[in-house]
């Protein structure tokens, strides 16, 4: 945890992200984007964390972040994602989704496209179109998927101007979160604690499948799908709570797993190392779950009874099974770090990309570790 | 103009009032925002205020139990990263002024790096003094290095010395050797005497002699074991060795060298002939109790500081604000130090952040302010208003208004009110800051706003959410009569996702409990269970979960049970059927004889007809044997 120290940016972070490498490459990614919220004027900002000042003046050997480019955002960034090497969308809290291209050779930020009214409250007494924010923004390129606070789902295709396809009202609470299932299905998660699955090639405007949690109706907060493993979901809900869900299966969450004390904002898995899983949280934390394990140990999983034997017959042909989706997952096998060195405001995101880590808070600061698994 | 008050801004806006003769102007009146704290707006000192945001709370949570010397050392930590943190802020201003082209914001960012410089250099003098509590001897190597640290830039001037070809015909030469002199730095100008030595040979058993003087100076070092009483007893000695020499006029030759030994000697005309060198009165001071009190006492200090500040002005200026909050730490009063730097800044972070720290070494224990609370928790509580006023630093100050133990809730309830709910995000944070500090009135309030603006939108899923939060009953009643009202109008259920997954949620209110269970009995029907259809439906209305407005709804949905080829409310059913429609008739004739309508009588009768063939078919059901 030492080469994990904070620079402060005079911006709250409401999301970091790593631009991803290409996947012959075998570096560590070297730049990230920051989206900030709640100023007079938001920015989306391009850093830099190469290896220069390798030994710096103070004896740190890593550079602190340097930034490269920003650029000016209306609204609140409520959710982003790099599209390609290049492009990063971004979900504005007035409903807006823009794309915004980062051109690499004078390291500026312009405005590629934009599409103002993805989200909107129509209020039925004035032809008034009120904004509603758009909650969260996921990408497969071409298509970006993107919900809102107003319940809507759109489908949108880069270089088109009109969204290829929207489901209108598919929720009547806030959705928080989307990420993409298969190329052609996604899964959401709202503020009545559902996870739903939608599949674009049916046309009509039903989620095909409903998942919920038993008890309360705990809102979920954000939503990551197992890398490898497509069936395995993990969602986390505004109690701090942790929910392992398999979407093959039963409409309940095969784990729940008591975490943080608040809020938990995103949930990551590592996409190279699936075994470690990721969160970060209003309470300040942001959690390491680690259920690597020795290969010596995995023929204990065949004497489990329960659920476990029955997931057997499934993935008998699979070589591993997942430590995720087994009985207890706490039994002895996950170690469980908190990452941050001085909790004091919400870490609002992170993302993970090789042995990267970056991470934003509401103390103005970015967090950035390049020595994840040292 | 006129004008209104804001939080922490006011408002100022052109008004326009006709005069006779004025000339009609058309376009738009302007509005101004005028801001009292423009500090707070500024990106890098936005850093100073999150960092020191973390040191704060860190210093709060922090073991109060340590005592004694380990404590000290803490609070003493704490105060350098205060200070690095301030001149790391510095540090980014400079490099702002000189980088940028535009001369009023290179004179803007100029004027804050030398505000800064300013709070760092009292920061630093109160840490030694008060936090550090130096005890004599050490006192001094503390002002030393202070002085060193902040005062008059050495280095510069030294290297343009030393990078010449012959640095002893420089014409700083004799000022550099002099200001090392001046601030005790005996390597540093025995080096460069060297440098005097080896180019003029002539002078160089006077170098030697200087030279020794100086390397005999005693100095207290930090880890020294030697008493106080034997460095005086050894510094008499050198004293007296150097009072020698200058009376047997070895240096009578060379002017320079001759000051340098009055210097020495603590002369106090010598040391004042330099004042150009030292620039400010505290060096003087510093300068002065080196060579002549090095064993100073803290209580001592306040005399030297007086004469030294006076014999240093000599009457020409007079003390500026920095000059005179200074005095006052010198003289140890504590107080008088923050009352000057609230006046002399603009910003109430330096006098809050001060004041806690000096309060956690209890100094500020026995004043208390009349209105209440005491000195620290005022600071605190103004300097976390000003936060509040700022768009997005209100966060930090929820943590300040925290560990103020007597207004400090109060404070934050007020302040928490008003901060605007853009996002549902936004709201969310909110929510959780109250819900940690039971605050249930605020986030009461807040859930309702919400669901208030959700409602509007017609996300009733939202609302519907927001008043599980805060356990709104009513709300969940509204919300519950507006699908009802929906379904009534439409004769569908709008959000059937919402509905059919309400869970124990359902229970908040009876109103929701009843649309749940309504959806279910549509729900049983659709999938053909017609007699836990019906015995659900019956539940509804004798359980009285049903509102009476809904019955005759419930009602007219029984028929067509009631007219399904099998039998499907037995008999006793179809007698509570019977009840329920008799009571709601009798309820009505007695308020509505006048508004009865045709429809409403044709509704009734059909009823009344359906319910008795039901209870005819089922008394026979019901009396027949079964067939074997």
């Amino acid at each position: 945890m030492e080469d994990f120290s904070a620079k402060f940016v005079s911006q709250k972070i409401s999301k970091t992200r790593w631009r991803p490498v290409p996947a012959a490459a075998l570096q560590p990614p070297e730049l990230f984007a920051t989206g900030s919220w709640d100023n007079e004027e938001n920015k989306i900002s391009v850093w830099s964390v190469g290896d220069f000042g390798s030994l710096g003046p103070n004896g740190e050997y890593q550079g602190e972040p340097q930034l490269l480019c920003d650029i000016r955002h209306h609204g609140d960034v409520m959710d982003m994602q790099f599209f390609d090497q290049e492009r990063i969308v971004a979900a504005s809290s007035t409903g807006s989704v823009t794309i915004f291209r980062h051109h690499q050779n004078n390291q500026t930020l312009s405005v590629n496209q934009r599409w103002e009214r993805a989200h909107y409250h129509v209020d039925p007494d004035t032809p008034f179109y009120g904004g509603a924010s758009c909650t969260g923004v996921i990408c497969n390129n071409p298509e970006i998927v993107t919900v809102g606070e107003d319940g809507r789902i759109n489908l949108f295709r880069a270089d088109h101007r009109e969204a290829v396809r929207t489901i209108e009202n598919a929720d009547s609470s806030t959705l928080h979160a989307v990420t993409f299932l298969r190329t052609t299905e996604i899964l959401t998660v709202n503020s009545i604690g559902q996870l739903k699955i939608w599949d674009f090639r049916q046309q009509r405007n039903e989620p095909s499948q409903i998942f919920s949690l038993t008890g309360d109706r705990i809102p979920l907060h954000c939503v990551d799908r197992h890398p490898n493993q497509q069936h395995i979901v993990a969602t986390g809900g505004q109690d701090g709570m942790l929910s392992i869900w398999d979407v093959r299966q039963g409409s309940m969450p095969v784990s729940l797993l008591n975490a943080h004390e608040a809020e938990m904002w995103e949930v990551h898995f590592h996409p190279s190392n699936p075994d470690h899983l990721f969160t970060c949280s209003e309470d300040g934390s942001l959690w390491h779950w680690d259920t690597s394990t020795d290969v010596s140990e995995k023929p204990s999983f065949f004497h489990q009874g329960g659920r476990s034997t029955t997931l057997l017959s499934h993935t008998a042909n699979q070589s591993v099974i997942s430590a995720w989706l087994s009985n207890n997952p706490t039994k002895d096998r996950m170690e469980i770090t908190n990452l941050v060195p001085n909790q004091t405001l919400s870490v609002n995101s992170l993302d993970v990309l090789g042995p990267c880590l970056v991470c934003g808070t509401d103390a103005e600061a970015i967090y950035v570790n390049r020595h994840l698994f040292a | 103009m006129c004008f209104a008050w804001g939080p922490g801004e006011m408002l100022v806006y052109e008004t326009l009032f006709p005069k006779e003769h004025a000339e009609k102007r058309p376009g738009c009146p302007n509005i101004f925002i005028v801001r009292k704290d423009q500090d707070v707006y500024s990106q890098t000192l936005r850093k100073l205020f999150n960092e020191s945001h973390g040191i704060f709370i860190g210093l709060q949570r922090s073991e109060e139990e340590l005592a004694g010397k380990s404590r000290k050392a803490q609070l003493v930590r704490v105060s350098k990263n205060y200070r690095s943190v301030i001149r790391a802020c510095m540090e980014e201003m400079h490099q702002l002024a000189i980088s940028t082209r535009d001369p009023e914001l290179h004179c803007q960012h100029s004027t804050q790096v030398s505000i800064l410089s300013a709070m760092e250099l009292i920061w630093n003098l109160c840490e030694i003094l008060f936090v550090e509590v130096a005890p004599a001897g050490h006192l001094l190597l503390h002002l030393l290095d202070w002085v060193r640290l902040h005062v008059c830039d050495v280095d510069s001037m030294v290297r343009e010395v030393l990078s010449c070809e012959y640095p002893s015909k420089h014409k700083d030469f004799w000022n550099a050797v002099d200001i090392f002199v001046l601030q005790g730095r005996m390597d540093d100008a025995r080096h460069l005497l060297s440098k005097e030595a080896s180019a003029n040979p002539t002078s160089m058993g006077m170098c030697k002699i200087l030279d020794d003087l100086m390397k005999k100076m005693p100095i207290l070092t930090i880890g020294n074991t030697q008493t106080l009483t034997e460095m005086e007893l050894k510094w008499q000695h050198w004293h007296e060795e150097c009072q020698r020499y200058l009376q047997d006029g070895t240096f009578a030759s060379n002017p320079h060298m001759e000051s340098i030994c009055k210097i020495l000697l603590g002369d106090e005309n010598a040391i004042l002939e330099k004042k150009e060198l030292m620039t400010t009165w505290y060096h003087f001071l510093v300068t002065r109790l080196v060579y002549s009190h090095p064993t100073v006492k803290p209580v001592e200090l306040r005399f030297y500081a007086q004469s030294s500040m006076d014999l240093f002005l000599g009457g020409e200026s007079s003390p500026e604000p920095l000059d005179s909050i200074l005095m006052a730490a010198f003289e140890f009063e504590i107080h008088q130090v923050i009352k000057e730097c609230s006046i002399a800044l603009s910003n109430w972070w330096f006098v809050a952040h001060l004041t806690d720290l000096l309060d956690h070494c209890k100094l500020l224990q026995s004043h208390n302010l009349y209105f209440g609370s005491n000195m620290r928790e005022f600071l605190l509580l103004e300097y976390a208003s000003g936060l509040f006023s700022h768009h997005s630093l209100w966060q930090l100050g929820v943590d300040y208004f925290d560990h103020c133990p007597e207004y400090g809730k109060v404070y934050l309830e007020l302040h928490i009110e008003r901060i605007p709910l853009n996002t549902e995000q936004k709201a969310l944070k909110v929510l959780r800051i109250c819900e940690q500090r039971q605050m249930h009135e605020q986030v009461r309030s807040i859930c309702k706003i919400m669901a208030m603006k959700a409602v509007r939108n017609n996300r009733l899923g939202s609302a519907l959410s927001w008043s599980i939060r805060a356990k709104d009953a009513a709300f969940a009643t509204l919300i519950s009569d507006r699908f009802l009202k929906d379904y009534c109008e439409r004769g569908s259920f709008s959000d059937l996702d919402l509905i059919d997954n309400l869970g124990p949620s359902m229970l908040l209110s009876d109103r929701l409990t009843f649309l749940g269970k309504y959806r279910e009995f549509h729900r049983l029907y659709g999938e053909k269970r017609f007699s836990e259809a019906a015995k659900l439906l019956l539940m509804l209305m004798t359980a009285r979960i049903a509102p009476c407005s809904f019955w005759m709804t419930l009602l007219i949905d029984a028929l067509p049970l009631l007219e399904q080829k099998e039998v499907i409310f037995s008999a006793e059913q179809t007698y509570e059927l019977m009840r329920c429609l008799e009571d709601l008739t009798a309820g009505k004739t007695d308020n509505q004889k006048f508004q009865v309508d045709d429809f409403e009588i044709t509704k009734v009768e059909i009823l009344r007809l359906a319910l008795a063939r039901n209870l005819a078919r089922a008394i026979v059901k019901e009396g027949t044997l079964e067939g074997s």
